[in-house]
């Protein structure tokens, strides 16, 4: 028998759950869809970090063998292409770099990265990668619009090109949310001045903003991947074990259906 | 081949396994026991939805108990050791991850059920007697089981399990005259450290489960001693055929066995459905902060305790002003303490001619509902960053939290309450 | 028992809240049969977890992963040095010069097991010098008596093949330089050989076999 207090308990369940992170970021983060059946995209991802970050961030609870064997890599052209530092396939992918001098050098050590999409998630990682700029008031000459004042050096530079801070013409938007357009022009909007976007350089990196984009999906990609390497397994179990308890809970049902029978 | 009626339970016949049987209760009771416990304990029969949270409770100290040894197998119970152990045991051990979601799980699980079950007692007026002992044993088995949460938090030494813990031990620290000392001799040391990990996985895996068996066995002995309610409230023993059997009883094995494996089915698909489909709970049963490690030097944007704690959290931190001399922070902790104990006097505070609140007048209703809005809204403000707005509110509902207990007494009295039938209200099946 | 008291078929029957005679009993049966047979299929299911958790982890399985040795700075008739170990165990590689694989492949007098007839090495090794290659031997530096480490003796009359061999010092067994144990030591078994297989000329690989 459904009573008030039900009806309210369920309101009460359905408000919309805490806001875990204090949200300070000044910046209209994109979005990130993780994509683990993407393995080639983990592939690139994996390559990525191994060339790029590893040297300074340790994935020290991720081991190179599970990993690879995932992504569906041999392991020989792991140890070729991928494991720099003479480890064995077996062994956990730690960094070489000395704690004590990162500290030193950054003021910080490197943090490791195993867990960091879920401490801040995927969206978190893609839009941090993209928004370095060139800032010369910082020791490191650079800032990030997703972490202000961040301690790193933009590591991915030579790929992304130089990127400064700029006023650019962006569409209006009207209060109903939809870019406003010129009448007499069919397609065209209507633009105001924004400040503090960000520009790159043309020419100044290896790729372009549609090929830097792809590639910083990879790697966010791939560490959403090392976080919970379990993660597909889990949701493929999950459906085999729930099928199987709605077939079981059926005939419980109609076992228990059978014996109240008897009771009047 | 015997017709139906002909054909007697396979267990009265002469086989195997009444003769082997035989030969156990000769030496040991072990039908009486069964026939006592389940086969002739006469159980109501109108028991509903709220019923099935006892078996529940049961279901999930097994799973804890279990997944937690099979866990303690690749723990590492120390401060440098125990993040990077968690880690190994979600990626290296086979169905470590497994192991691991089920026993967050179960611990967010262990506790709704619980507070579902404690629920269906304030409903049906289960504390009253002849059952008063059998709640305040549930109350201490609520208390042992908050501190083995408590306990279990610390072992990810995670960042916010770090945090949280310093917390709460801190809030020792408030007592008068004995805090700081009292701090220091919990802890082991002067800050949390390895030493105070050490001591809190000792008590989790072996002190608090050992107590909470046991006390769960006390609470079904005596709920078996007395029989149980109904969600009518009425005395079934009152009414007894000529066999002396209940009227409106019937044997809990097989109807209530058969009853309760289904709905332990149906439990294991909500449950399972997040271990393996949400075992974080959106941030709820897996905080985010706690997937970095423990650093004394870096404390998490906001410090919050597990879900389950946050409506008690919620009434420490409404105590915003000193008294007598003594700080707010002991004030907050007596609050909190308080608003923990209370529901303990529920028997002696319910004057009720009544014991179920079907029958009883507006008053009570109006009161439990507000009871269980003020105690969710709590648990809300707790989850969140202390406001000017969110302190009142939850000043205002410490009160009426209270005033459920404090009032009950006099409400119980004065209120109409209808007719209580003397047969139960059962539709049948 | 309790035949003085109401039987449960009877109580309850006449003015009590149950009756168990009232249904249909072989489809209560079946119920319960099927629905059993599917729970113990869930049981088992369930188990799977719980006992596959106790196998080796990937830390273990990392560990016991094949050890690649470089035997190229050894001389003739010196064993490698410092030895290497292979799932904790010590692997003794030995250079074996043409007098002593010449000794070898003689007929051997007092060995316990002069035809490695027990199972203590794969087929490539059930030869006169125990091993793929005449002039290199490899084999687990652990004594088939209880387990001590045996060390390597340079002397011409060691055991019956007269050159050197491994001689255990907490029992006084003595094996051949092809590991094979002498009669009447407290050791019953030859040296085990572990899977092997050669990478190159100066390479091998402990723990792996397939193409030599």
């Amino acid at each position: 028998m459904i009573r008030i207090k039900h009806l309210i308990l369920l309101t009460l369940l359905s408000l919309p759950s805490a806001l875990w992170a204090a949200s300070e970021i000044n910046w209209d983060m994109e979005p990130f869809d993780a994509d683990l059946h993407d393995k080639p995209s983990l592939q690139n991802g994996m390559r990525l970090y191994v060339n790029y970050c590893i040297g300074c961030h340790s994935l020290k609870f991720q081991r190179y063998q599970q990993t690879v064997d995932f992504m569906g890599i041999p392991h020989e052209t792991a140890l070729e292409n991928l494991i720099f530092s003479g480890q064995k396939i077996g062994e956990l992918m730690t960094t070489a770099m000395d704690p004590e001098g990162a500290k030193a050098w950054f003021g910080a050590a490197p943090p490791d990265l195993t867990q960091v999409a879920k401490t801040r998630g995927g969206e978190w990682i893609y839009n941090y990668l993209k928004t370095f700029y060139d800032d010369p008031s910082r020791p490191l000459g650079v800032n990030n619009k997703v972490f202000e004042n961040v301690g790193m050096p933009n590591a991915l530079v030579s790929l992304q090109g130089v990127q400064r801070e700029a006023c650019i013409q962006v569409p209006k938007i009207a209060p109903n949310g939809g870019e406003m357009r010129d009448p007499r022009v069919p397609g065209k909007a209507i633009t105001h001045e924004k400040c503090g976007e960000l520009v790159v350089d043309e020419g100044t990196g290896l790729y372009n903003a549609e090929e830097f984009d792809a590639a910083i999906y990879d790697l966010t990609n791939f560490l959403y991947y090392v976080a919970e390497p379990t993660r597909l397994e889990r949701h493929r179990t999950g459906v085999f074990v729930l099928l199987f308890l709605v077939i079981l809970g059926c005939f419980t049902y109609l076992l228990n259906r059978e014996y109240w029978k008897d009771v009047r | 081949m015997s017709s139906p009626e002909q054909q007697e339970n396979w267990f009265k016949q002469d086989n195997w396994f009444s003769r082997s049987m035989g030969w156990v209760d000769a030496r040991f009771p072990a039908t009486e026991t069964f026939e006592y416990h389940m086969s002739r304990y006469y159980a109501p029969k109108n028991f509903n939805f709220f019923y099935y949270f006892g078996v529940f409770a049961m279901v999930v100290l097994v799973l804890q108990i279990v997944t937690g040894t099979w866990l303690t197998m690749n723990y590492v119970a120390s401060g440098e050791g125990a993040f990077a152990s968690v880690e190994y045991i979600m990626r290296d051990v086979e169905y470590g991850w497994l192991m691991r979601y089920l026993h967050s799980t179960g611990a967010s699980f262990f506790f709704i059920v619980v507070y579902l079950h404690m629920y269906r007692a304030l409903m049906y007026g289960s504390y009253r007697g002849p059952r008063e002992l059998l709640w305040l044993i549930g109350m201490v088995i609520f208390l042992a089981l908050m501190a083995e949460g408590f306990f279990g938090y610390l072992l990810p030494w995670g960042n916010m399990s770090y945090w949280g813990a310093q917390v709460i031990v801190s809030l020792v620290g408030a007592i008068p005259y004995v805090g700081p000392d009292l701090m220091e001799w919990v802890r082991g040391d002067f800050l949390m450290s390895g030493a105070t990990l050490n001591r809190f996985f000792a008590l989790h895996v072996i002190a608090l489960p050992l107590v909470l068996v046991i006390l769960v066995f006390v609470h079904i002995v005596a709920l078996h001693h007395v029989g149980s309610n109904n969600p009518d409230g009425i005395d079934i023993k009152k009414n007894k055929g000529p066999d002396g059997v209940p009227v409106d009883g019937i044997p809990f094995h097989p109807y209530y066995t058969v009853h309760d494996i289904h709905a332990i089915v149906v439990f294991f698909i909500v449950f399972l459905g997040f271990v393996f489909f949400a075992p974080e709970g959106w941030g709820y049963f897996l905080e985010k902060p706690n997937f970095e490690m423990a650093d004394p030097l870096k404390t998490p944007a906001h410090i919050a305790p597990v879900w389950y704690y946050t409506p008690f959290y919620s009434m420490l931190r409404a105590v915003t002003f000193p008294l007598f001399g003594l700080d707010a922070k002991f004030w907050g902790f007596v609050v909190m303490v308080a608003a923990i104990i209370v529901p303990a006097m529920l028997p002696w505070l319910d004057r009720s001619p009544v014991r179920s609140i079907r029958y009883k007048g507006r008053w009570s209703k109006f009161m439990l509902g507000q009871f269980v809005i003020s105690f969710f809204i709590l648990g809300y403000l707790g989850t969140q960053a202390p406001t000017d707005l969110g302190t009142a509110a939850a000043q205002f509902f410490t009160i009426t939290y209270f005033l459920y207990f404090m009032l009950m007494p006099w409400y119980t009295r004065i209120e109409t309450c209808k007719p209580e039938p003397d047969r139960l209200n059962f539709s049948g099946h | 028992m309790s035949s003085d008291d109401a039987s449960l078929e009877n109580s309850g029957t006449q003015t009590g809240a149950f009756d168990p005679n009232v249904s249909n009993k072989s489809r209560r049966y079946f119920l319960i049969g099927a629905t059993s047979a599917l729970a113990a299929v869930g049981v088992v299911g369930a188990a799977v977890p719980f006992l596959s958790y106790w196998s080796p982890s990937a830390k273990a399985r990392a560990a016991g992963a094949p050890v690649k040795i470089d035997f190229s700075k050894l001389l003739p008739g010196e064993m490698l040095s410092p030895i290497q170990a292979w799932r904790g165990k010590p692997i003794f590689v030995v250079y074996r010069d043409d007098e002593a694989v010449e000794a070898l492949n003689e007929q051997p007098h007092d060995l316990a097991d002069p035809e490695s007839l027990k199972p203590m090495q794969p087929d490539y090794a059930q030869n006169a010098t125990r091993s793929r290659w005449p002039e290199i031997g490899i084999y687990v530096g652990i004594c088939t008596h209880l387990g001590c480490s045996p060390k390597y003796v340079e002397v011409d009359n060691f055991v019956a093949t007269k050159q050197g061999g491994f001689f255990c010092p907490c029992h006084g067994s003595r094996f051949d330089l092809a590991g094979r144990v002498g009669r009447g030591y407290p050791a019953p078994d030859n040296l085990e050989v572990p899977p092997y297989r050669f990478e190159s000329d100066t390479v091998v690989v402990i723990g792996e076999e397939g193409a030599a």
